[in-house]
């Protein structure tokens, strides 16, 4: 990813299968970054607000999120609508990375503010090349720096 | 992009040489979209908003814009700003592709509310893979439809 600052990946899935498929791949593209995977939604927003567990944490990296929207405790709906809507998190680039490919729910999370939107395909061997070519082209993409 | 969506991507971008290397690289990435090129950023406002040269045209296809910086007439930004603040066309996804990639401008376009900011290698065959890597990405991205 991006030259001046190591830029840490958040991954938020609660399917530990794909999380692993998804690491892999992204790593097979050569994306080097640091992944972190949360697997609930409420962990994805304390970690981005350093709350509940991840108090005191320190996140000195700058952020991009892969959000999948079917989560446990908040969805990736609200998730993406608490992050788009609040100030400190807002700029952070997020790609929907999801099974749905519903048009509504498309334009539901680009309506919520999300970056881009990716469906996971269902296929083993298409969703490992879909990731990695999400990983080819998140080693292009600039993201903002951290204020 | 989505076979079935025949999005129309719209190119905006003043210098003829990487206009056509976009145009070229993308195609070799896969992408069999139609794509309008414009090439200085007040056509953009007016192609996008149906005024001025563009009163009364129909874009019957949900677009996607690869927005460079360096225009004439209205810059990237100023482009930019248009588009986000608008309801009729805050949901289009923007790429921003441009040369610079100063900290500052990257977070400037992300603070306007572009959805990828993508920095054109200067070396040629960079630029080339880099347009590739793009065209192979949007091909599984999904955009919003038109209201």
């Amino acid at each position: 990813m991006i030259n001046y600052q190591p830029v840490t990946i958040l991954l938020v899935e609660d399917d530990p299968g794909h999380a692993v498929l998804i690491e892999k791949n992204l790593r097979r593209a050569g994306i080097a970054n640091d992944i972190v995977t949360l697997d609930d939604g409420r962990k994805a927003v304390d970690f981005l607000f350093k709350e509940g567990s991840f108090k005191d944490d320190l996140h000195p990296a700058p952020l991009l999120i892969l959000l999948d929207l079917n989560l446990p405790v908040l969805d990736g709906y609200q998730v993406l609508k608490i992050i788009k809507n609040d100030v400190r998190t807002k700029n952070v680039p997020v790609v929907m990375l999801t099974t749905t490919d519903n048009p509504h729910e498309v334009s539901r999370c680009y309506e919520l503010g999300c970056n881009v939107y990716v469906t996971k395909p269902v296929e083993y061997a298409q969703f490992s090349e879909a990731i990695r070519m999400l990983g080819l082209f998140l080693s292009v993409v600039k993201v903002p720096g951290k204020e | 992009m989505d076979a079935q969506q025949l999005v129309t991507i719209l190119l905006v971008e003043d210098d003829p040489g990487h206009a056509t290397l976009i145009e070229k690289n993308l195609r070799r990435g896969g992408i069999a979209n139609n794509i309008i090129t414009l090439d200085d950023g007040g056509k953009a406002v007016d192609y996008l908003l149906k005024q001025g040269d563009y009163l009364g045209d129909e874009h019957p296809a949900p677009l996607l814009i690869l927005l460079d910086l360096n225009l004439p007439v209205l810059d990237g930004y100023q482009v930019l700003k248009i588009i986000k603040n608008d309801e009729r066309t805050k949901n289009i996804p923007i790429v921003v592709l441009t040369t610079t990639d100063t900290p500052q401008e990257v977070s400037r376009c992300y603070e306007l509310g572009c959805n990828v900011y993508v920095t054109k290698p200067v070396e040629y065959a960079q630029f080339s893979e880099a347009i590739r890597t793009l065209g192979l990405f949007l091909a599984i991205v999904k955009i919003p439809k038109k209201e």
